[in-house]
């Protein structure tokens, strides 16, 4: 039972990156924008944030600064998208490899490096409850952070007008823009929403879960917030519930190999990516789709005079 | 931002305009590159010598060009048929490893044995294990409506892995002082040098086959005409009769197949032994190929060539100057991007306009 309070607590860790980046490429794709980049923006907002920190010694600071890197290989997509008209597949790919290389060069000078905890936020009273206390209450300001983000998430597409209209854009961008919707603005605010979170969650990877930069560190993190946006079926509660089942299994499988179960190391390095595709497959035989990917999702958007 | 630029349709595309688009892209991407190396206190005339002439004059080099544009061939070649087709298999770096894991585990059984029908075995074994790698994708959308893009891109992480567990368990060379790598590959399961003390070996001319077989495909053949309209035309091309579901399955098993035999001839030809990172992501790369060739196989073909002369051209790099790989890597995405926005302006003409559109 001593355990119980910590183990939790590292789930929410391993479940934070997730669930922040997933909710930003849900914002988007509710939009009508698939955007494939989300493992690139991360991975720049990892070394981004991780040499902010170190350069100004802050992590708040270093945080900030990563959330801002992804937005602005966000608005790289943008352009592409939503002035080029490309096909957003192949630019998210792009979008991808060119932030592992950039990220790559920002990190250079900073592999090893180790860096210090952000000294945890205690909320009063609250954290004094026996196991979830230490659990819930007692966390990093990012933590509490993705919680406000769930909600401002849900209310902003849910019970706002703008959410409203992005939603109406994504559902069908030639409908929206025959209403005289403003398509290419909204889905602008949507895409660059979702590269600040991306960043944001990469930068929480770099200096709060880790705490130190290494290559590639994203793993697939990237693509399985994707995967999340697919699993959530435009419900942001399934998102959240798919991103911290997601951190169970991640501690889980790091339990199992210090255990030493009998399993190679391997099979349980690649159970995460195995739960993925597990996870894709259940919600297609249960048939609990949701509400699926908005109508207009991935289509290039070239309004006519 | 202001959205007072629109695109309208080109009514028609020139030849020319067609082929200078690729050319322009990589010239664009090019001078970006430069400025960065600038920008990274370099000198960008030593780095353009570095990555682009002297792969091309040193003999030496050039073999080497040739050696490293033909898993990029192969591979580029098969994804072509998919995003021709409008799917997205991105998982090609996966095939590939699991082509190398196939016709290695077959070098590692017939270890100690010799005789001329090991290499095409070894072919056999390493075209089936990326076909039934990258049927999973196509099985998993066919029969359950699953985003093929995803799949794909987690079986590559899934494959690493696999990898890395056989040569540190089952596979490891017994002799190899610890380290992470299978036996050495005997001569026989080798592709050995088409010519006295070269290196470049066989698997060039197979993705040389490789890429008229494709163009004879598309050109004349039922089939290729269904993959395109499949992808153009989705509607119209069920009307026509051809079963999208079998589209989907057969372009996954030639992509598959072909990155299967890239990967098991990148481990016989250039390796001579299973070990991690052998992938070295030119299952990635090969993508930027496809679309840098403009999605057709003579096209893929030349675009080979010129990703393999960077590719080497950043080996140098890395020693020579001082670049980290991480540069070209930024490179290939930035080159991709070049070529979508450079598409995307052959298709329409930017207009200002006055009012917001």
């Amino acid at each position: 039972m001593e355990m119980l309070p910590f183990i939790l607590a590292t789930v929410f860790t391993a479940a934070t990156p997730l669930l922040i980046a997933a909710l930003g490429e849900h914002v988007t794709e509710r939009a009508g924008v698939l955007n494939l980049g989300v493992e690139g923006m991360m991975i720049v907002g990892a070394a981004t944030g991780f040499a902010a920190a170190v350069l100004t010694d802050s992590s708040v600071f270093g945080i900030l600064a990563g959330a801002l890197a992804g937005m602005a290989l966000s608005a790289v997509f943008a352009l592409m998208v939503l002035v080029f008209a490309t096909n957003q597949v192949a630019t998210g790919l792009a979008l991808t490899i060119m932030g592992l290389g950039l990220a790559g060069l920002i990190g250079q000078g900073f592999v090893g490096q180790p860096r210090a905890a952000i000294p945890p936020v205690k909320i009063p009273l609250l954290s004094e409850i026996p196991v979830l206390g230490k659990a819930i209450f007692t966390g990093d300001f990012v933590f509490f952070l993705s919680l406000a983000l769930i909600a401002f998430v849900a209310w902003g597409l849910n019970r706002t007008r703008f959410g409203l209209l992005l939603r109406a854009v994504g559902e069908s961008h030639g409908s929206a823009h025959a209403l005289g919707l403003p398509v290419k603005r909204i889905r602008l605010v949507a895409i660059l929403f979702g590269g600040l979170l991306a960043g944001l969650a990469g930068a929480y990877l770099s200096l709060i879960y880790t705490r130190f930069w290494s290559p590639g560190m994203s793993a697939g993190r990237g693509w399985i917030a994707l995967a999340l946006v697919v699993f959530a079926g435009g419900h942001v509660w399934r998102l959240v519930l798919g991103a911290y089942l997601f951190g169970g299994i991640t501690v889980a499988q790091l339990h199992a190999q210090a255990g030493a179960i009998g399993l190679p190391s391997q099979f349980l390095s690649a159970l995460p990516y195995l739960m993925t595709i597990a996870a894709l497959l259940f919600l297609s035989i249960s048939g609990r789709k949701g509400a699926g990917a908005a109508g207009s999702l991935g289509q290039p958007f070239v309004p006519e005079r | 931002m202001s959205f007072n630029l629109a695109l309208v349709p080109r009514r028609e595309v020139s030849l020319l305009r067609q082929v200078l688009t690729p050319v322009l892209a990589l010239v664009v991407a090019l001078l970006i590159g430069g400025l960065i190396v600038w920008m990274m206190g370099r000198s960008p005339a030593k780095a353009f010598d570095v990555f682009l002439r002297e792969p091309l004059t040193d003999p030496w080099a050039l073999q080497e060009v040739l050696l490293k544009s033909t898993p990029l061939m192969l591979i580029s070649i098969g994804l072509i048929f998919c995003f021709r087709a409008n799917r997205w298999n991105i998982g090609a770096e996966g095939q590939f490893l699991l082509g190398g894991m196939f016709g290695g585990g077959v070098a590692i059984a017939t270890h100690g044995l010799s005789g001329p029908w090991i290499l095409p075995l070894m072919m056999l074994a390493g075209a089936l294990g990326g076909m039934l790698y990258a049927a999973i994708p196509a099985a998993l959308r066919n029969r359950f409506g699953i985003s093929e893009i995803l799949t794909s891109l987690m079986l590559v992480y899934v494959a690493e892995l696999l990898l890395d567990y056989l040569v540190r368990g089952p596979w490891r060379d017994p002799k190899g002082f610890n380290f992470p790598q299978s036996v050495p590959f005997t001569d026989a399961a080798q592709l050995q040098p088409l010519f006295e003390g070269g290196r470049l070996h066989a698997g060039f001319v197979l993705a040389l086959l490789a890429v008229l077989v494709a163009i004879l495909v598309f050109r004349r053949s039922l089939f290729g005409f269904a993959v395109k309209a499949s992808g153009e035309a989705p509607r119209a091309a069920n009307f026509a009769g051809f079963n999208e579901k079998r589209i989907t399955l057969v372009v996954f098993l030639i992509s598959g197949g072909l990155a299967g035999l890239a990967g098991m001839i990148e481990v016989s030809g250039q390796v001579g032994q299973l070990r991690p990172g052998f992938g070295q992501g030119l299952g990635f790369t090969a993508i930027i190929v496809a679309f840098l060739g403009r999605l057709s196989p003579v096209g893929a073909m030349l675009s080979s060539f010129v990703i393999a002369v960077l590719l080497i051209g950043a080996e140098s790099a890395q020693v020579s100057l001082k670049l980290p790989f991480d540069l070209t890597r930024f490179f290939m995405g930035l080159l991709l991007i070049a070529v979508l926005a450079g598409e995307s302006l052959n298709r329409y003409r930017l207009e200002f306009r006055k009012e917001t559109a």
